[in-house]
């Protein structure tokens, strides 16, 4: 206890009473919380580096022999089917990013501005009450509900945009995926596993504009939508990119959905209407984990430890906007 | 699957604690072989009752059978916990082969090198492949009003390597007359995860389709056609929901789709357990370690009655005698009781797998007993 009294004394405190038990406990015990999320990070990291390592560095060509998976007599090399994932992960979350971003934002609008008050507290809670489905109910649902009723809408896409690359038929049979279990479905069903997550955050963001600004806007004869897009906007940008990297962080590590809904195949092809072309990490591990053997269980982590790495380049890319944008954002 | 590891950790658990209660109640000698005495002696058995833990690991094929087999057995035995990591096949060989496990579950039986490696681990006998699980693998096709077709092997190979992309193909009308084959496209449907189905489907297509088939045989499907599903389920589900699939999945799934009947000699037989129970009969045996070793090479090409070739046989692979007779009379009580007319039954009421014949099974189980007196039990 002396060392403490001490330092308080050298902090020369605003109010002068003694540091008690409790405020020493609780600091201790959020420096531990915090201490563990480091130590949990870097025990995971070095799970996936020690377990992965015989798989990142053999050189024998021992790894695709026992590895039926890969397929060293087309070509194929553990970095290459990581590559394939990662095209597959990056194309198909990009595309659920594409589809949620703007309809949360919409949602987070109508919400915080333009709902009647009732209506805006019901809708926020059905919301939040959508972003507690597990996923694998969002699969399941996709797979037998949503993908036969998608289908026929894919075919119309096709036949009438077919000439854009991303939604091509298969060149071979001239139709779409029979079946629907194509990367849209997926990044679909993704889309919708993400937009609670988005909205919740943004919607927050939104209701925490200063009043000020807005009534300002308005004195000035802004219409609402312009109020919206002078004010709000700029206070909320910073929050509607971590809001999305938020969102973008659950597509990439899905697996369930994915794993449900999707058509397997590796590939860089940009047609997403057509099957057995894409894949994705997670749902890939999951996927040939059960028939693994030792040398394909090193090889399946090593492509969890390029998911992690993934994940922590989004992150840091997301920090990075956030920080660069907050200097614009009028929060300041 | 968890929840079957789950509960067995969860018995095994449950057996340690009963072992360290009997620890603690004897204080002298060594204490794991005390601990099974005292057991024994605490409940007071006929000497038939056997206890303590015994591990397997290997193929998933075989699991659905093993969770009912395991779970009847141990009601025989209650003091018996039995455990089965359904790890892969190739995993339960080397976990067999390095000792961590009493037998292994493998689609394949044991390659040269193991053969030698199992001397180390067995002794001078080596280790022997027992088949145990045996099941036909159903080409079905989601067609209207359809339920079956005919088809030689070259004919499914060119469906599923994306030649023949119509169902009203002229290879297929010429072996269906009469039938009237819709002008609809083809969707093939294959497994989506690493599989011994896939492995033994592509087998027989490598094997039978005089080359229309350009892939070697392998547990994961060699090219980039058609749509995939996850486990058997996965296929299933598509199958159903699309008309004109056609895929690849267990014979006890397949019902309420259209089988393809396929060509053996110059017959068409579709799939069903005693047609995949006759191929068996008539593969040739391929086992190199003595007339105990009863692998089998399968002939895709057999061209006997009522065969169906498009099987899959799932080995055990055993120790021709265990140091420790515990070990031994357990592992041999238990793959007895599999590999019995009772065993064999239940594994086809529970997973649609087909009986050996009686022949066959009661060859089996006089091996195991053979081990059995070898050992020492």
């Amino acid at each position: 206890m002396t060392t403490t009294d001490k330092r308080v004394a050298e902090e020369v405190p605003l109010t002068a009473h003694r540091r008690s038990l409790t405020n020493v406990g609780f600091e201790w015990l959020s420096t531990g919380a915090a201490a563990l999320i480091l130590v949990l990070l870097a025990a995971v990291a070095a799970f996936l580096l020690t377990e992965a390592w015989p798989a990142i560095t053999d050189t024998s060509g021992e790894l695709a022999d026992k590895v039926s998976w890969i397929k060293p007599e087309d070509g194929e090399s553990l970095l290459q089917v990581v590559g394939y994932l990662i095209f597959g992960t990056l194309l198909i979350s990009a595309i659920a990013l594409l589809i949620a971003t703007p309809l949360s934002i919409g949602i987070a609008l109508f919400i915080s501005h333009y709902a009647p008050r009732r209506l805006a507290a019901g809708l926020g809670y059905l919301i939040d009450l959508l972003a507690a489905i597990p996923s694998v109910v969002y699969g399941l649902w996709g797979a037998i509900v949503l993908i036969p009723v998608l289908q026929p809408f894919y075919a119309w896409l096709a036949t009438y945009f077919g000439w854009i690359p991303l939604f091509a038929p298969d060149p071979t049979t001239g139709v779409v995926s029979p079946t629907g279990r194509v990367a849209l479905s997926a990044a679909l069903v993704l889309a919708i596993m993400i937009i609670p997550i988005i909205t919740a955050v943004t919607r927050e963001v939104f209701l925490q504009t200063p009043k000020l600004h807005e009534e300002a806007a308005l004195a000035m004869g802004a219409t609402r939508w312009e109020m919206i897009r002078m004010a709000v906007f700029p206070f909320g940008r910073s929050g509607i990119v971590g809001a999305t990297m938020l969102g973008l962080g659950r597509a990439l590590g899905e697996t369930m959905a994915v794993y449900m809904i999707l058509s397997v195949g590796l590939s860089t092809s940009f047609a997403i209407l057509q099957s057995g072309n894409h894949n994705t990490i997670a749902a890939y591990i999951a996927s040939q984990f059960p028939e693994a053997n030792m040398q394909g269980v090193s090889a399946l982590i090593a492509m969890g430890l390029a998911l992690f790495i993934i994940t922590l380049l989004v992150n840091m890319l997301a920090r990075w906007i956030v920080s660069r944008r907050s200097e614009f954002s009028g929060a300041n | 699957m968890n929840l079957a590891l789950r509960s067995g950790a969860v018995a095994s658990a449950a057996a340690l604690t009963l072992l360290l209660s009997a620890c603690s109640a004897s204080n002298e000698a060594d204490p794991t072989t005390e601990a099974a005495t005292t057991t024994d002696a605490a409940t007071s058995a006929p000497a038939t009752t056997l206890s303590g833990e015994l591990n397997g690991a290997g193929a998933s094929t075989q699991d659905t059978a093993m969770q009912a087999w395991r779970a009847a057995f141990q009601e025989q035995n209650p003091d018996l916990t039995i455990n089965y990591d359904p790890v892969g096949s190739g995993g339960g060989r080397t976990a067999f082969l390095d000792g961590s496990v009493a037998w292994a579950g493998s689609d394949a039986a044991l390659s040269e090198d193991e053969y030698a490696l199992a001397v180390d681990r067995c002794g001078a006998d080596g280790a022997i492949n027992l088949p145990m699980y045996i099941s036909a693998i159903a080409i079905a096709f989601n067609l209207e009003g359809i339920d079956t077709l005919n088809m030689d092997a070259a004919t499914v190979a060119n469906i599923f390597d994306g030649k023949i992309t119509m169902w009203n193909d002229a290879a297929i009308a010429a072996q269906n007359e009469g039938v009237e084959l819709p002008a609809t496209a083809i969707t093939i449907v294959h497994r989506s995860d690493e599989s011994g189905t896939t492995k033994n489907f592509t087998d027989y297509l490598a094997k039978a389709s005089d080359g229309a088939w350009p892939y070697d045989a392998s547990g994961d499907w060699a090219n980039s056609l058609g749509e995939s599903g996850q486990g058997t389920s996965g296929v299933k589900q598509i199958l159903t929901d699309t008309p004109g699939t056609i895929g690849y999945l267990d014979s006890s799934q397949a019902g309420g789709l259209g089988a393809v009947a396929v060509k053996v000699g110059d017959e068409y037989v579709v799939h069903s357990a005693e047609g995949a129970a006759a191929a068996f009969d008539a593969a040739a045996p391929a086992g190199v370690n003595g007339d105990n070793d009863l692998a089998f090479k399968i002939d895709r090409t057999t061209s006997a009655a009522g065969a169906y070739p498009v099987m899959l046989a799932s080995y055990v692979i055993v120790c021709q005698t265990y140091d420790d007779a515990e070990v031994a009379a357990n592992v041999t009580s238990f793959l007895e009781y599999t590999a019995s007319a009772e065993g064999q039954t239940l594994a086809a009421e529970q997973a649609g797998s087909a009986p050996m014949s009686p022949a066959l099974s009661e060859k089996v189980v006089a091996i195991l007993e053979g081990i059995a007196a070898n050992s020492g039990v």
